[in-house]
């Protein structure tokens, strides 16, 4: 094990997976020598050569494009959207394109083998332009799996395993907790299956469900909560498309109560499809409505980031409703 | 102030370039009654490829002849057709090699035929039946083959173009000594998607072709009202790129130009831009009315222009082709055509799996779940789904 912060994580699952697939290849804006603007894929270039690592122009619809044809040459290609804020742009190849290449040709042709990496959310005074969490648009798209971890340990195993996923993955990470986030990460290969939930805390009371950045934020407001003498048990979804119903259904059977908390707005959010699911999983088994604390429906903003957030005093004050109800 | 990419005179007065600074001749090998023009420099053709060069644009012009009168029978849903573009799609695709990627837009038909599409799979795609490679996924006329290199037709305009960038990089890497080509309209080339590519393809030393069939229409709009610059030829050197012109409705000069291109693209590994100056002799679609934006006058000055036929003149000037010969083709294709709708429209529809495979590389949970509703669904109200009821 070794210490490491997210992006350090995020660049050795890079390395050990070109290392071992001559095929994959890394590219973005700024990826090359400069290693990216937050450097996680520093040392890359230098390491596997300019072809398998280097910057494209500013065209986020043309490394997306590129990304397409690579995979369905049978390349492994990792592509960087800088920020996650900048992916509209390429939102026509990925969810027109990169989602459907399997299905539209019956099988003929597939991008597999693709991943999009992004830095997304708030909490660095970044504005709305530094700052979105979209995952909601991609969610919506049969085809794609959107993944999004909660530390360097679970960034690693989660890239690892999205890389070489034979569907194509969009990797959405905390850009919050690139640095701000350290933990043990074990030093060789290892992969956190997609599409599972993790339940990282037990508990009798209370489902709380979160994922990426707001997982620090839950884990808060379920200390809050414990010392009031309510028992959370906190959830990491992990993986957005496919997500895992079963975990989470069978948490809120045992809690009968859920709450779930993201950045992105609430409107037309993750959350909405998490509740309809596990009202109609769960129903006889709730004993309140299922919370939902998210952004507000604004486009993010600079000054009152604070405010807006979905904190965890905020989170805190739900799960009491929740559980007065 | 300057950089590597910007050339160094200094100027001490005002002056400005114009779309005219910059001079794009037209390539042509055959003249329009199909002799060839005496300084012309033939490509490397021999009797074998002319033949099936020909054979191809035949059995196209019958297969939109006859699909388009389908349509108007309401047997198959959509078509679009080739007709008066079949030099530059065929005179393309004879260039290439079999390991060559193709990524067409959706006027590309002649290509796979001339890479060995049978009829049989063009009529099983159109009829979206159980034999159709894409399983009735797509509407009529997305073809795809990833035996025969040939990417399935996406319909939003111009995604193949920065893809085709990728497949040339992933071909490069590899070191296959081969070139993706990527087919588009020039309405296609006001699309972000192909700024994206082409800039891309020039910075990333990639061995693209992007073939634009310059044929006057997207849609309705005119050329006029799609672009101000000097074709899209000049945007290629803007990007860079080494770029020829050429008569789109001159399968010697398309296949010389291609040829050319394909040879500096593998050996240099850099990408070549092609504009074919053609025309849209039929509708944008089975949908449209051309009639409604253009005159007969302006369609048949065009329809002197035949490429085929000029392509014809000339096979039957080498001793290649005797009109019997070519009679006998039409027939033989007619007739072909004809029989292979009969059958293809009544084989039965994709099985109803197929809804929910492919999506992902395996059915996810909620999908299955989904399907088992739906099975449970279809069993009881069979009379309203008529294709799978029965067919569990």
């Amino acid at each position: 094990m070794a210490q490491m912060n997210m992006l350090q994580a995020i660049n050795d699952a890079l390395a050990i997976e070109m290392e071992k697939n001559d095929k994959m290849l890394v590219f973005g804006e700024d990826v090359g020598h400069f290693g990216g603007v937050f450097r996680a894929t520093s040392g890359l270039k230098e390491k596997f050569g300019p072809d398998r690592c280097f910057n494209t122009p500013l065209t986020e619809q043309g490394i997306a494009g590129f990304a397409n044809g690579l995979a369905a040459n049978g390349h492994t290609p990792v592509a960087e959207i800088q920020f996650a804020d900048y992916i509209f742009p390429a939102f026509d190849q990925i969810v027109n394109e990169s989602a459907k290449f399997r299905y539209r040709s019956g099988s003929e042709f597939n991008v597999g083998g693709l991943t999009y990496r992004t830095p997304y959310g708030g909490g660095i005074a970044g504005g709305h332009y530094h700052s979105q969490s979209p995952e909601a648009y991609f969610t919506q798209t049969p085809g794609l799996k959107v993944v999004v971890p909660r530390n360097p340990e679970q960034a690693k195993g989660l890239l690892l395993a999205s890389i070489r996923d034979k569907n194509p993955v969009v990797f959405f990470e905390p850009k919050r907790l690139y640095r701000a986030s350290v933990g043990e990460v074990p030093e060789g290969d290892y992969e956190h299956e997609l599409g599972k939930a993790d339940v990282v805390q037990q508990g009798t009371d209370i489902t709380v469900l979160a994922w990426g950045a707001q997982m620090e934020i839950v884990e808060k407001a379920a200390e809050m909560a414990a010392k009031d003498g309510i028992s959370c048990e906190v959830i990491d979804l992990r993986s957005l498309s496919p997500w895992d119903v079963e975990t989470v259904a069978e948490s809120v059977k045992k809690t009968g109560r859920l709450l779930i908390n993201h950045e992105a707005p609430l409107t037309g959010g993750f959350a909405g499809e998490i509740a309809a699911t596990i009202q109609q999983e769960c129903f006889l088994y709730l004993e309140s409505p299922i919370a939902r604390v998210c952004g507000l429906d604004t486009p993010y903003p600079l000054i009152h980031e604070k405010e807006y957030m979905p904190d965890a005093l905020k989170t805190y004050e739900a799960i009491k409703s929740t559980m007065n109800f | 102030m300057s950089n590597a990419t910007q050339s160094n005179e200094i100027v001490h007065s005002v002056s400005f370039l114009d779309r005219d600074s910059l001079n794009i001749p037209t390539l042509r090998i055959l003249q329009a009654d199909g002799s060839v023009y005496k300084d012309a420099v033939l490509p490397s053709i021999n009797e074998e490829t002319a033949k099936r060069m020909y054979d191809t644009c035949v059995f196209i012009r019958v297969l939109d002849e006859r699909m388009l009168g389908a349509q108007r029978q309401g047997r198959i849903s959509f078509y679009m057709t080739c007709t008066g573009e079949e030099a530059a799609v065929v005179g393309s695709a004879a260039a290439l090699q079999e390991k060559d990627v193709i990524l067409a837009q959706y006027r590309e038909q002649a290509a796979l035929r001339y890479r060995g599409f049978t009829t049989e799979q063009f009529m099983d795609q159109m009829f979206s039946n159980a034999k159709d490679l894409g399983k009735g996924r797509q509407m009529p006329i997305h073809y795809g083959s990833q035996a025969l290199n040939y990417h399935t037709v996406s319909s939003p305009l111009g995604t193949q173009i920065p893809q085709a960038t990728g497949v040339a990089y992933s071909l490069k890497m590899n070191n296959d000594k081969a070139v993706s080509i990527c087919y588009f309209g020039e309405g296609a080339a006001s699309e972000g998607d192909f700024h994206a590519g082409l800039n891309m393809a020039a910075t990333l030393s990639a061995p693209a072709l992007f073939f634009c069939r310059n044929n006057g229409y997207a849609i309705s709009t005119p050329a006029e009202e799609q672009f101000k610059g000097n074709g899209i030829a000049s945007r290629g050197v803007g990007y860079g790129m080494h770029t020829i012109r050429v008569d789109g409705n001159d399968m010697l000069a398309v296949l010389a130009a291609t040829q050319a291109a394909r040879d500096f693209a593998v050996e240099n590994n850099k990408p070549v831009l092609i504009e074919a100056m053609s025309y849209r002799v039929g509708a944008h679609s089975s949908s449209d009315d051309p009639s409604g934006y253009r005159s007969k006058e302006e369609e048949d000055v065009w329809r002197a222009q035949d490429p085929v036929a000029r392509f014809k003149n000339w096979m039957l000037s080498q001793g290649w082709l005797t009109e019997e010969e070519d009679e006998a083709l039409y027939a033989k294709y007619r007739e072909e055509v004809l029989a292979q709708v009969k059958v293809s429209e009544k084989v039965e529809a994709p099985h109803i799996d197929e809804l929910i495979n492919d999506v992902y590389d395996e059915p996810t949970p909620l999908l299955q779940k989904q399907l088992k509703e739906l099975k449970e669904h279809v069993n009881k109200y069979p009379h309203a789904y008529p294709k799978t009821a029965g067919r569990f």
